[in-house]
């Protein structure tokens, strides 16, 4: 059989001579080797408080983005779901009332609006569907949770938080893709 | 009845009581240490922090260990004896912690009262064979406790630990009787100062520059008997899932792990006395000293070596896998006890040589 | 009373009552385990008798050694109360003439012996190590180097047992 690297080397079986037999070589070398490891930088990354970098093409937990004004900009046209492999997402459209301009951006928007995310495989798709900047996947990770009722996100759950009122949480949830993807269109 | 309480040496019994007490609880918080070092080390040498969120440095995870032992679920199996059961970790404990007695921690310091006091429990004439009796007692712990598991895994853990400790106390105890030769007592107290006289402070009279292969048995002998890795066979959790502890828990399975950190510690301090003078501090005369000062330093010098035993033994831990059972038993039987035999001939030869 | 007497007596109840209860308890771990308790009570008298050296070499040898042998085989062998063959009717008379023909003989022996008293012998150094060396190599030193022999001669015998099987 061909090998798929030319790495391995065959197990020497002999038996073993008389220098083996009295471990103490090898166990000196094994213990210099773990000895020296002591020295040696960690690459432990303390979690809660350090945070790998993420690629820039890392692909989150997803939100619902809204305008500098505050608006939301989802207008519930469902492309999203339609582009979505996984079918993760359902919504429910609604008609924008007078008096909710302030809400909506548009005339239509999602009364409700769901990502099952125990379906969804973060691919993107819905993001590159979405015609109104409506939708992008953060750099964030989604957290565990007990029950499966708990991973099905509501639209509370994925809205940003509003500019105008807490522009700081907005630009952090908003993260780097989205400018990114700005600048690409 | 009135003429026993006043013969009794009530001074005398306190200060041993009070003695016992610190002897205990400091053997209890440096195994206790031991469990955390365990593994911090086990991270250094893996390339990794180990714990470090209970506490700063994580100095607490000890007590958040215990803690949780305590509040586990206590499991006695059905068709266990019960009694037996309970005796098995007890039993373990007991035999670790009892050999503390013996050991001289330090010399003696002056109480306010002008009272001399001794840093050791007990300075009997036979030291070192009370040693050895506690130690061959230490198998009853491990094998009462795995046969009242009535569970096979335990049961083979329990034979190997016996079969285990009994090969490898006859090349523990051969490997002294060359040490016994020349130091002519039996005495641990008299062993540390036999130590301290000689140049460089103590330095060149050290037993482990007459003994250096007997030194080395007993090094092995000290792993088998506290069954740490390379010879952690009574607990091999690949093969037996832990051995004789696998129907324990909660805080009767914390006394088994607990005990075989005494035992290390023990087992250190017994090495360091045999063998690195005790609570000598090299290049250091003590007889210039003030007695306390002297007495305090020499506990330091004593924990100083005893932690670098530990760290030794921890660090084998993380090196070394763990050997098949023949070829322990190959080790044990046909290496160790013969050297051990070589080692007696050429002592008692040596020793008739230069004293002609 | 002393306190060397209370000892003794404590220590004579606790070794005739493990001793007992050795030969009354069904399961033979647990008649090895009171068997042990026996051995360190009678360890505690050697202590009493300032015989140290004695005192820690029974633990060693019986306790630590012989005993854990037993608790080995038995366990190996996993014998139970259970397993435990009916023994007849004419062997347990053969048994219980026997054992009373041992005791009146050891009856009629202690009934010479003198009555020493327990506390007196704790000044003797007769067990101490130094004393029980000197003895056992000029005094004796015949007797010793013959059980030596004996011992050898018990170890060739099991190296041959054990070779025959394989």
């Amino acid at each position: 059989m061909q090998s798929l690297t030319n790495r391995f080397q065959p197990v020497d079986r002999s038996p073993m001579t008389i220098w083996e037999k009295m471990y103490i070589p090898a166990i000196a070398k094994g213990m210099g080797i773990t000895f020296s490891h002591i020295f040696k930088k960690n690459p432990t990354i303390q979690f809660p408080e350090k945070t790998r970098p993420f690629s820039p093409v890392f692909r989150g937990l997803h939100i619902l983005n809204r305008d500098e004004e505050g608006r939301e900009n989802c207008t519930a046209c469902g492309l999203c779901a339609v582009a979505c492999p996984a079918e993760a997402i359902t919504m429910e459209a609604a008609e924008r009332l007078p008096g909710e301009e302030h809400l909506y951006r548009e005339e239509k928007y999602a009364a409700k609006y769901e990502i099952n995310m125990l379906r969804c495989i973060f691919c993107g798709f819905c993001e590159d569907a979405c015609p109104k900047d409506a939708i992008y996947l953060s750099e964030s990770f989604m957290p565990s949770d007990y029950l499966r009722s708990q991973f099905i996100y509501k639209k509370e759950d994925l809205l940003i938080p509003d500019p105008k009122e807490d522009p700081e949480a907005y630009k952090k949830a908003l993260g780097n893709r989205a400018s990114q993807k700005k600048q690409k269109d | 009845m009135n003429g026993i309480l006043l013969n009794i040496d009530w001074p005398f019994l306190i200060e041993k009581l009070v003695l016992i007490a610190i002897v205990v609880s400091i053997s209890l918080v440096v195994a206790m240490y031991t469990t955390f070092a365990e593994r911090k080390v086990a991270g250094l040498l893996q390339d990794r922090p180990g714990p470090n969120r209970a506490g700063p440095f994580g100095i607490l995870q000890p007590l958040a260990d215990g803690m949780k032992l305590f509040f586990k679920e206590e499991i006695i199996p059905n068709f266990s004896s019960k009694a037996l059961f309970v005796l098995g970790p007890g039993l373990a404990m007991l035999t670790a912690i009892m050999t503390s007695a013996v050991i001289p921690w330090g010399d003696k310091i002056i109480l306010p009262g002008g009272r001399e006091m001794q840093l050791q429990i007990a300075d009997v004439n036979i030291g070192i064979l009370y040693v050895f009796a506690v130690v061959s007692l230490g198998v009853y712990g491990i094998m009462v406790g795995a046969w009242a598991s009535n569970n096979k895994y335990s049961l083979m853990g329990g034979l190997r630990a016996a079969s285990q400790i009994i090969s490898y106390e006859l090349a523990l105890g051969l490997s002294l009787i060359a040490l016994l030769m020349f130091t002519g007592t039996l005495s641990l107290k008299e062993m540390v100062v036999q130590q301290q006289q000689g140049g460089w402070g103590g330095l060149l009279s050290w037993n482990i520059l007459k003994q250096p292969l007997g030194f080395f048995i007993f090094l092995v002998c000290a792993f088998a008997e506290c069954n740490r890795t390379p010879f952690d066979l009574p607990e091999a959790e690949n093969e037996l899932i832990g051995g004789y502890h696998t129907e324990y828990s909660s805080m009767k399975l914390g006394f088994y792990l607990f005990s075989e950190y005494v035992n290390m510690f023990i087992s250190s301090a017994v090495m360091v006395t045999l063998f690195f003078g005790g609570y000598d501090i090299p290049f250091l005369n003590e007889a210039n000293l003030a007695v306390n000062t002297a007495a305090i330093l020499g506990v330091v010098a004593f924990f100083i070596k005893i932690a670098c035993f530990l760290f030794l033994f921890i660090w084998v831990r993380w090196t070394i896998p763990r050997f098949r059972y023949d070829q322990l038993m190959h080790l044990g039987w046909r290496i160790m006890i013969p050297l051990a035999l070589f080692n007696m001939m050429a002592t008692g030869a040596a020793i008739l040589f230069f004293n002609k | 009373m002393n306190i060397q007497t209370i000892l003794f007596i404590l220590l004579s109840i606790l070794s005739v009552g493990s001793a007992l209860m050795m030969m009354l308890s069904k399961n033979p771990v647990k008649s090895i385990l009171w068997l042990i308790v026996v051995f360190f009570s009678i360890s505690g008298h050697y202590v009493l008798l300032n015989a140290q050296f004695l005192a820690v070499v029974n633990i060693i040898v019986y306790a630590g050694a012989i005993m854990v042998l037993f608790l080995f085989v038995v366990m190996l062998m996993n014998l139970n109360a259970d397993n435990e063959p009916v023994k007849n009717y004419r062997l347990r008379l053969i048994a219980i003439i026997s054992g009373g023909s041992l005791l009146l003989v050891l009856l009629s022996a202690f009934m010479n012996v003198q009555q020493a008293n327990p506390v007196l012998l704790k000044t003797g150094d007769g067990g101490l190590i130094h004393v029980l060396g000197m003895t056992l190599f000029t005094k004796y030193v015949l007797p010793f180097e013959i059980s030596s022999v004996l011992f050898l001669s018990a170890m060739v015998g099991a190296v041959v047992i054990g070779k025959k099987d394989s």
